[in-house]
């Protein structure tokens, strides 16, 4: 494996090796020195056209625990800003030596661009476009539910996961249902009419429209947030009429399964799609993801960047 | 089997060489009390709990014992594909101020054991690092010598020394493969 742009260019047994890489790797952030010597001298650009607080900083850490230097380059006070073109920010970042770029980008497809264009040598990760996939959330969502739900090992075999909310503009939603499929999980979207993307009878997974029907009977449940920044028209009649059908607050909780779990990619709208006490109860792991974000990351750049340039 | 194989040590012989080592192990640390067995991966690790069990035997207290996964500090990473780690389990309590001992099957370059003292290092700091190994089998590249051998074996480089033991490969036999010179 050479890039990572989407969740379904993983096998089973890649996406396997990758949570049980970030199982190991997760103990080294419990050592008092928390960094390995693995990829010194490598370095990693994190190129990011869109803002970010949980990703970059994810991919930053991860990749200086693993000793390779690390570029950050915002869109904002770059000369993209003054109309420069992703080739030619990408042959820039070539010719200044990147081993690895991780990229994210508002259009959907540019990691493959990047990846495909041979404008760089080095690995592309896709650390989400548009709203089309973010590969790297997906495992780190997979790695969550398997430390809680399946004792930190294997695949996820007939595990059921909700996801709810806005899944129209979101590549979290995309991506998991597409590593779900692969680890054997079953997925069910749950989300307005308006929000459910076109096509979604032919994903690899069942549609509701009725969150209080599907939540008895699931082992997790993953609340998305909606993204007011990219609706350009009304997708439905107010946010309190959302946040009560879509929504997920205490009494909705209460009907999960004793075990379930609640999830959240980030950044949580309180009050919007999940309620301030269910986002502060402690069947609600968002802030371990945010740690498993960091293993599953450390996972991926040492998969990708770790051996020899040409079997990889 | 390899025609060209043939058997060095048979499991009565690895037995008796644990035991051996075990006895080497309580008399130079005068006792079991801050020892910890720390087996790299896969055949060390197997190892290391067979030499606890000998000292236990001996000296009738439990040595802690972990393993110590030296992939991530290898200093051939980029000369093949990116590899699958292993477990590192670290005893409670930790390796600081304690006599850590490496166990590995077969030392060989060195080079393992210069990425297992590395790993070390970045675990904790230890009063003194041990090392030792079923078989020696010489050509070494690095100045690391063992502190106790089950046995020396004088290898030609185009020879292959394999080591088999019974947790890992359901037999416990060390042979050595290909035409000595």
């Amino acid at each position: 494996m050479k890039h990572l742009l989407s969740a379904a260019d993983l096998s089973r047994d890649e996406a396997v090796l990758v949570l049980d890489t970030a199982a190991e790797l997760a103990a080294v952030t419990d050592r008092s020195v928390k960094k390995l010597p693995t990829l010194r001298g490598r370095t990693v650009v994190n190129l990011f056209f869109e803002d970010s607080t949980r990703t970059r900083i994810s991919f930053e850490v991860a990749a200086k625990r693993l000793s390779a230097d690390v570029i950050n380059f915002a869109a904002k006070g770059s000369s993209v800003s003054k109309g420069e073109s992703l080739k030619d920010t990408a042959l820039t970042l070539e010719a200044m030596g990147a081993d690895a770029v991780v990229i994210r980008h508002g259009s959907s497809g540019a990691p493959h661009r990047l990846a495909t264009a041979g404008w760089i040598g080095g690995s592309v990760v896709n650390a989400g476009d548009g709203t089309h996939e973010h590969p790297t959330q997906a495992l780190l969502d997979a790695f969550t539910l398997r430390r809680h739900l399946r004792e930190g090992s294997g695949d996820l075999d007939g595990l059921r996961v909700a996801i709810v909310g806005d899944i129209l503009h979101s590549r979290v939603a995309r991506s998991n249902v597409l590593l779900m499929r692969t680890l054997g999980a079953e997925v069910t979207l749950i989300a307005p009419p308006t929000l459910m993307p076109y096509g979604v009878e032919s994903w690899p997974c069942s549609v509701s429209y009725d969150i209080d029907t599907v939540l008895p009977d699931v082992d997790a449940v993953m609340m998305l947030r909606v993204q007011a920044e990219r609706m350009h028209a009304a997708y439905f009649p107010s946010t309190l009429e959302y946040s009560r059908l879509y929504g997920l607050d205490v009494a909705r909780m209460s009907r999960l399964p004793d075990h379930a779990i609640v999830m959240h990619p980030g950044p949580m709208n309180r009050g919007m799609e999940i309620s301030a006490d269910v986002a502060d109860s402690p069947r609600a792991v968002m802030v371990e993801q945010v740690a498993n974000g960091v293993s599953v990351r450390m996972a991926v750049l040492y998969l990708l960047l770790g051996g020899m340039k040409e079997d990889i | 089997m390899d025609s060209r194989a043939h058997v060095v040590l048979d499991d009565a012989d690895i037995g008796r060489a644990i035991r051996r080592i075990a006895h080497e192990i309580v008399e130079r640390a005068r006792g079991s009390e801050s020892l910890i067995l720390l087996g790299i991966p896969t055949r060390g690790v197997a190892l290391a709990h067979r030499i606890a069990d000998a000292v236990a035997a001996i000296e009738g207290t439990e040595v802690p014992v972990g393993s110590l996964d030296i992939t991530l500090y290898r200093d051939d990473l980029r000369m093949r594909p990116a590899r699958a780690l292993e477990p590192t389990t670290i005893p409670a309590g930790g390796v600081d101020d304690k006599v850590v001992v490496l166990v590995d099957d077969v030392l060989f370059s060195g080079r393992t054991i210069r990425a297992a003292l590395d790993a070390l290092n970045d675990v904790g700091r230890p009063s003194a690092v041990q090392l030792a190994v079923l078989v020696d089998r010489g050509h070494r590249q690095l100045p690391i010598r063992p502190d106790y051998v089950g046995k020396n074996l004088p290898t030609s480089l185009t020879e292959q020394v394999r080591v088999e033991v019974a947790e890992v490969d359901g037999a416990d036999q060390v042979t050595i493969l290909g035409e000595p010179q």
